[in-house]
């Protein structure tokens, strides 16, 4: 038999209807994950055309993306502030109750990131296929599922089939040979992966991401590199299941337990690529040349070395984003004054990055005038945060520790950069705008964010680790 | 939908690569429950000063640019997030059709399945476009084509699927749900 890729062997497990040059192939979706923000339109639609939700038992719904990160509007007793994220959130209970949705609502202890909750939960496994109206759903890969974000028809499409019409993508190995140096980060891996293969580097592929440092990274660490696939165009990003995977996944709530356990085991270790199957395309790369790097521009490709310096030149758009970060072209950007330090998003909300964020925070305090916001990224994240310690660290560092949910990765939920700022940033875009109109945003790994918001500078978090 | 055959109108120009669809437009507008009225947040924050005033010399406020319904932007329109919002607000706006050498792939999918057409056409085409700006071109969905004032005819790809779509003005959403048979069978097979 031909050698086939673990893409090829899931997009083939979940073929309902083959491809033909005149029709994409229909192919069955396991998790249906769902928010406030981009199904709303797709509920309507079931109601325009008198149709049942297919799977109640495949969808589930959560408040993440308007919804307010502030204690008091969401356990408080008083209604979210902003008119239109409140009638967003409550047309989505509407819904769960009209179509029989499962919802982890505003006060569940298990609401939380879309992206964090389902592997949290144990809903996402290995072999799935996994779909939400968000393109950061490439998150799930990180388990060897088969995860995309899709438009709100398709939401629509499968709320009423639980499946969707495709094109079989192509495929796209990202070879990372020997293992991230001491104080260098998932994050810096992906940024530098972006930086090399550009924004649109990925478009039409689904990127595996292989080799020994990947295997070295804990699965917080690959989801925060399959998170970002889609920053590099990419459809999907994912990572072959192993021992780390099933380590992760035993015992949580939504994972297979008892018998279903040893069988969903034997089925997981099939997924690997078999050796000698054949990718589109590859793309090979070293980790221990990787150093902790941060964006200076408008997209996530506009990426150097914390300790380097902005690009000397390049084309207009280059320009256009300078002009908007108001940086010069050639300058260095350790030593950059901040203004915000966002850590959170479902790129860098994990328990391991609010420990990496608290290892620097610890004992220090946040430089005057800087603006510390540390958002978990679940309610569970949350609550092991706070029996950990970590919360204390943060608050007595000055920080202002929230309730779960985007936040400020996208100003949309009442948490914003203002216009002309600076902001350090965990998250996974610094398109002009994306945290509050005119706000200037520099991507950057927990550590490094922490390390910005106690020097009140972009600083090399190497600096201030022992 | 409306069937779309031809389609004839003067082209705007965009030729910033990688427009995302945070800028055309801002997640501060998705905190809506419906798909209407979007086109006027359309670009809002390049189109609109702090104060909510149209920016004279932003392209889509000239008066040259009344009536387009082809935008030509820079390679890698339509990046970033998934918001189906992006192609509401352009159709809204009033436009049929984006051009460019590359298009991000949810925005082409989300831009397909609501009948504002995603033209993908190769870089010399693309330099002309971008140099003439308000040239006057047509697209035809049947033969695939686009042709320039030149009388220069282009194929661009779309898949016949789609295009069976768009012309026939008939969603995917019908298709899938005559599969259900199919559907079920699967489900039944593999213990889902």
């Amino acid at each position: 038999m031909t050698p086939q890729t673990m893409f090829e062997k899931l997009w083939q497990q979940h073929v309902v209807v083959p491809e033909t040059a005149d029709t994409p192939a229909v192919i069955y979706i396991d998790l249906h994950l769902t928010h406030e923000v981009t199904s709303p339109q797709a509920f309507s639609l079931l109601r325009e055309r008198g149709l049942k939700l297919r799977r109640t038992d495949r969808t589930l719904a959560t408040l993440d993306h308007s919804t307010p990160t502030e204690t008091a509007q969401i356990f408080g007793g008083m209604p979210i502030r902003l008119e239109s994220p409140r009638k967003q959130v409550e047309q989505l209970e509407r819904n769960a109750e009209e179509f029989a949705v499962e919802l982890l609502g505003l006060k569940s202890d298990r609401r939380g990131i879309v992206h964090i909750i389902g592997p949290e939960l144990g809903a996402t496994q290995p072999g799935k296929t996994i779909v939400c109206g968000d393109s950061h759903t490439s998150t799930h890969g990180a388990f060897g599922a088969l995860a995309f974000g899709i438009g709100t028809t398709e939401v629509g499409h499968v709320l009423a089939t639980q499946c969707l019409l495709q094109r079989q993508p192509k495929t796209f190995a990202i070879n990372v040979a020997g293992r991230l140096p001491a104080g260098v980060t998932a994050k810096d891996l992906v940024l530098a992966i972006i930086g090399r293969i550009g924004v649109s580097g990925g478009t039409g592929h689904v990127i595996e991401f292989r080799g020994e440092a990947i295997r070295a990274l804990h699965m917080d660490e690959r989801m925060t590199v399959c998170n970002m696939s889609i920053e590099a165009g990419a459809r999907a990003g994912m990572v072959a299941p192993d021992e780390t995977t099933f380590a992760y996944l035993k015992g949580r709530p939504r994972a297979p337990a008892g018998e279903a356990w040893d069988r969903a085991l034997d089925a997981w270790r099939c997924l690997p690529s078999d050796p000698g199957a054949a990718f589109d395309r590859e793309f090979s790369l070293d980790a221990a040349d990787v150093v902790p790097m941060i964006t200076y521009g408008t997209n996530p490709g506009m990426v150097m070395p914390i300790s380097g310096s902005i690009p000397g030149s390049g084309d207009e758009v280059f320009h256009k984003a300078l002009r908007y970060m108001g940086f010069e072209p050639g300058q260095a950007i350790a030593g950059k004054p901040v203004d915000v330090v966002f850590i959170g998003s479902c790129t860098n909300a994990r328990l391991s990055d609010l420990q990496a964020a608290a290892a620097v925070l610890k004992g220090r305090q946040v430089a005057a005038g800087v603006k510390l916001l540390i958002v978990p990224g679940s309610q569970q994240i949350k609550r092991m945060a706070e029996a950990e310690g970590l919360a204390d660290t943060f608050r007595a560092a000055g920080a202002d520790w929230r309730e779960s949910g985007c936040s400020m990765c996208l100003g949309m939920n009442g948490d914003t950069v203002e216009a002309g700022k600076y902001s350090v940033s965990t998250s996974n875009r610094n398109f002009e705008g994306r945290q509050g109109v005119g706000a200037r945003t520099l991507l950057a790994s927990p550590a490094a964010a922490a390390a910005a918001a106690v020097t009140g500078r972009v600083t090399d978090p190497r600096e201030l680790l022992s | 939908m409306e069937p779309i055959r031809t389609l004839t109108s003067r082209t705007v120009v965009m030729p910033s690569t990688n427009i995302d669809t945070d800028q055309i437009i801002p997640a501060r507008f998705l905190t809506t429950t419906t798909r209407e009225g979007l086109g006027q947040s359309l670009f809002a924050d390049w189109r609109y000063d702090a104060s909510g005033k149209p920016l004279k010399d932003f392209v889509l406020n000239r008066a040259q640019s009344q009536g387009c319904a082809f935008l030509v932007a820079g390679r890698n329109v339509g990046c970033g997030s998934s918001r189906e919002h992006a192609p509401w607000a352009l159709l809204d706006f009033g436009f049929k059709a984006v051009i460019s050498t590359e298009i991000a792939d949810i925005f082409r999918s989300n831009s397909l399945k609501n009948g504002l057409l995603p033209v993908v056409v190769d870089e010399d085409t693309h330099a002309w476009l971008l140099g003439n700006p308000g040239a006057e071109i047509s697209i035809d969905l049947e033969s695939r084509t686009l042709s320039l004032p030149s009388g220069r005819i282009v194929e661009f790809p779309l898949e016949s699927f789609a295009r069976y779509c768009l012309m026939n003005g008939v969603d995917e959403l019908g298709y899938l749900l005559a599969q259900s048979g199919r559907i079920a069978e699967y489900e039944k097979a593999h213990d889902k």
